[in-house]
């Protein structure tokens, strides 16, 4: 087999920017997933009920409703059009997501993210095999099925099934047996399908990713002249078909990771040692030459990275 | 002619097509599968209760977002969410189980006015009207009053004592000489709180329980007509005999609208009549 040819993922990052920036917003998301569970977990924990419920609905202070828009919305086709309360929860959380950034919510706050990104770890670390790769898009046929088996059914469909749910009311409420589908979400992304749960499965994701299809949070290659073809960043990228159009774009394409898949986690950000991306908003218009190429700087295959 | 049939002649039409084909026939599975499955898991054992309010069955799992907000503002922990494959209700809905935390019947149903979807129905205002189930006397071998003793303890607890629950005397036929006072319960009064059967003194199993309205009470015959409930004639307007007012005999001969028979008594005969 071919012999590596570059440092294992995030060496040069470490090595270049310290450890630090090389791991910053990871480490931020983490906190922020566990500023948001912790948030949860002070009523039945410490008996401060400053947030009551969970993911799914809540009220803060006693005054701020917060719901899930993709439940309500199941609820909604199932025949059921909740009171104002509930709706006005999911529009505010809907709107939040919207502005700022759809997929915010499966990097930053759901509670199945490091579950996935622990997985994807271990699979990179292990050297495992791709596995099953679903076509791009399976999930937006996902969120189309679970739509229609909640109109089929009058239920909220996905609730029976849905790990993060499981997990997070687990968590809150007591778990059952809601353990064994976190395992089996981990198991899947780790022996049967690289990244398969929240890059190709998961509804809920699909349906935060389209609600974002025009939020303002954009990463940016924009200086993706300066990239060195280390590959890292597709490499930890949970969506990695996101980047190639940003870096790869000639001077006229944007630079911006305009994808709704794009979950706006920073990855990419922390793992370049040659810093190509940054955070921004969608108006950004910095100029971003793209990379000359020439014979002694062909252009990579881009698909074999992973 | 075989040649152009299995060359394509448009390779990426013919991949989009079945892509789409493939696409749709795996959502179609996993689509059946959910269903099923949810088919599977709405069922609703018959020894969880939904909170009070609770829309019927089938609205509910439309309704429920499986919040918790009911459950945190129960003040005496009555209410439960359903575990994964420990509590048979659809998981993380809430429930209780009347033999561990009966619902204590808040005055300001504090569940009701926490639930943001309108699962629990904010029509319901005045506890005494939830119907949260039906209690039943299920095991008249065992229940102490049934066999003779004042046990009594269930209609004491009630919270809807002499409405919901009354004791029904009867004669002990195994003493030949004692009375029996048996616990009946009726369901124009009965919510369905389930404190009789968290209180029922046999160990255990409660002799009292508290069902699903869908289990614990029967349809009405059409056909039969509760003549003590209901006052009306059985059919309108074709039947209507002669009003008797009181007259001179038996026969009101007297008496306006009264009936005059085709024949004549025999005089005296008057004399025997009834009430005379
Ligand atoms: S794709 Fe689904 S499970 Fe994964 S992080 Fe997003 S919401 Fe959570
Ligand atoms: S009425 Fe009171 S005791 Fe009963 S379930 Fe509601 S909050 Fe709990
Ligand atoms: S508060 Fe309403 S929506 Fe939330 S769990 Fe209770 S019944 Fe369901
Ligand atoms: S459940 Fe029992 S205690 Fe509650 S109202 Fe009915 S008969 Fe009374
Ligand atoms: S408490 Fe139990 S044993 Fe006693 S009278 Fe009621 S049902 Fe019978």
């Amino acid at each position: 087999m071919t012999v590596s040819t570059h440092l294992p993922v995030g060496a040069e990052a470490i090595r270049d920017k310290g450890y630090w920036l090389a791991y910053r917003f990871l480490i931020l998301r983490r906190l922020s997933q566990v500023f948001f569970l912790s948030l949860f977990l002070l009523g039945p924990w410490f008996g401060i009920w400053w947030v009551k419920g969970n993911l799914s609905g809540s009220l803060t202070f006693n005054v701020l409703p917060l719901t899930d828009p993709f439940i309500a919305l199941q609820g909604i086709v199932a025949g059921h059009w909740p009171e104002m309360t509930a709706l006005i929860g999911a529009l505010i959380v809907g709107a939040v997501y919207a502005l700022i950034g759809g997929r915010l919510y499966c990097s930053w706050v759901c509670p199945i993210n490091p579950v996935t990104d622990a997985a994807s770890w271990l699979h990179r670390k292990l050297d495992l095999p791709k596995g099953w790769q679903p076509k791009r898009g399976t999930k937006y046929f996902m969120l189309a099925m679970v739509l229609g088996v909640s109109v089929l059914t009058g239920t909220v469909a996905w609730e029976f099934v849905n790990p993060i749910s499981m997990l997070h009311r687990g968590l809150i409420f007591g778990a059952g047996f809601a353990w064994a589908l976190v395992i089996g979400v981990f198991v899947f992304d780790l022996l049967l399908a690289r990244r398969g749960w929240c890059g190709h499965l998961c509804p809920v994701g699909a349906f935060y990713g389209l609600l974002g299809n025009k939020s303002l949070l954009r990463v940016t290659a924009q200086k993706r002249a300066a990239c060195d073809d280390c590959m890292d960043c597709f490499a930890v990228c949970p969506e990695m078909q996101v980047i190639t159009p940003a870096l790869r774009g000639k001077d006229a394409d944007t630079p911006l990771i305009l994808s709704p898949d794009c979950t706006n986690c920073g990855r990419c950000i922390d793992i370049c040692s040659v810093n190509v991306f940054h955070f921004t908003h969608r108006f950004d218009e910095t100029p971003a030459p793209g990379r000359v190429r020439d014979r002694t700087n062909p252009a990579p295959k881009v698909g074999k990275a992973a | 002619m075989s040649a152009t049939l299995t060359q394509p002649k448009n390779p990426a039409r013919r991949r989009f097509l079945q892509d789409a084909a493939r696409g749709t026939a795996g959502c179609a599975v996993a689509g059946m599968s959910l269903a099923w499955f949810v088919q599977d898991a709405r069922a609703l054992p018959d020894r969880a209760i939904r909170p009070p309010g609770a829309l019927p069955e089938e609205d509910f799992l439309a309704a429920c977002i499986r919040c918790g907000l009911c459950v945190r503002d129960c003040p005496y922990d009555t209410l439960v969410l359903a575990e994964l494959g420990v509590d048979g209700a659809a998981t993380g809905t809430p429930f209780f189980t009347a033999r561990d935390i009966p619902c204590e019947m808040c005055e300001d149903i504090p569940c009701v006015a926490a639930c943001p979807t309108g699962a629990l129905d904010k029509e319901l205002t005045n506890i005494d009207d939830s119907r949260m189930g039906l209690a039943v006397l299920i095991d008249q071998e065992n229940c102490l009053n049934a066999l003779g003793l004042r046990c009594d303890v269930c209609y004491r607890v009630c919270p809807a004592i002499d409405e919901a629950i009354t004791l029904e005397r009867r004669h002990n036929e195994r003493s030949g000489h004692h009375a029996i006072f048996m616990p009946v319960v009726h369901s124009d009064h009965c919510t369905g709180c389930g404190k009789c059967e968290k209180s029922c003194v046999l160990p255990g199993e409660a002799a009292i329980k508290v069902l699903p309205i869908r289990v614990a009470q029967a349809d009405q015959a059409e056909h039969y007509k509760r003549s003590w409930e209901e006052n009306t004639p059985l059919v309108d307007e074709i039947i209507d005999l002669p009003d008797r007012l009181p007259g001179t005999g038996t026969d009101n001969l007297a008496a306006p609208g009264g009936f005059e028979p085709t024949f004549k008594l025999p005089q005296g005969a008057t004399t025997g009549g009834i009430g005379q």
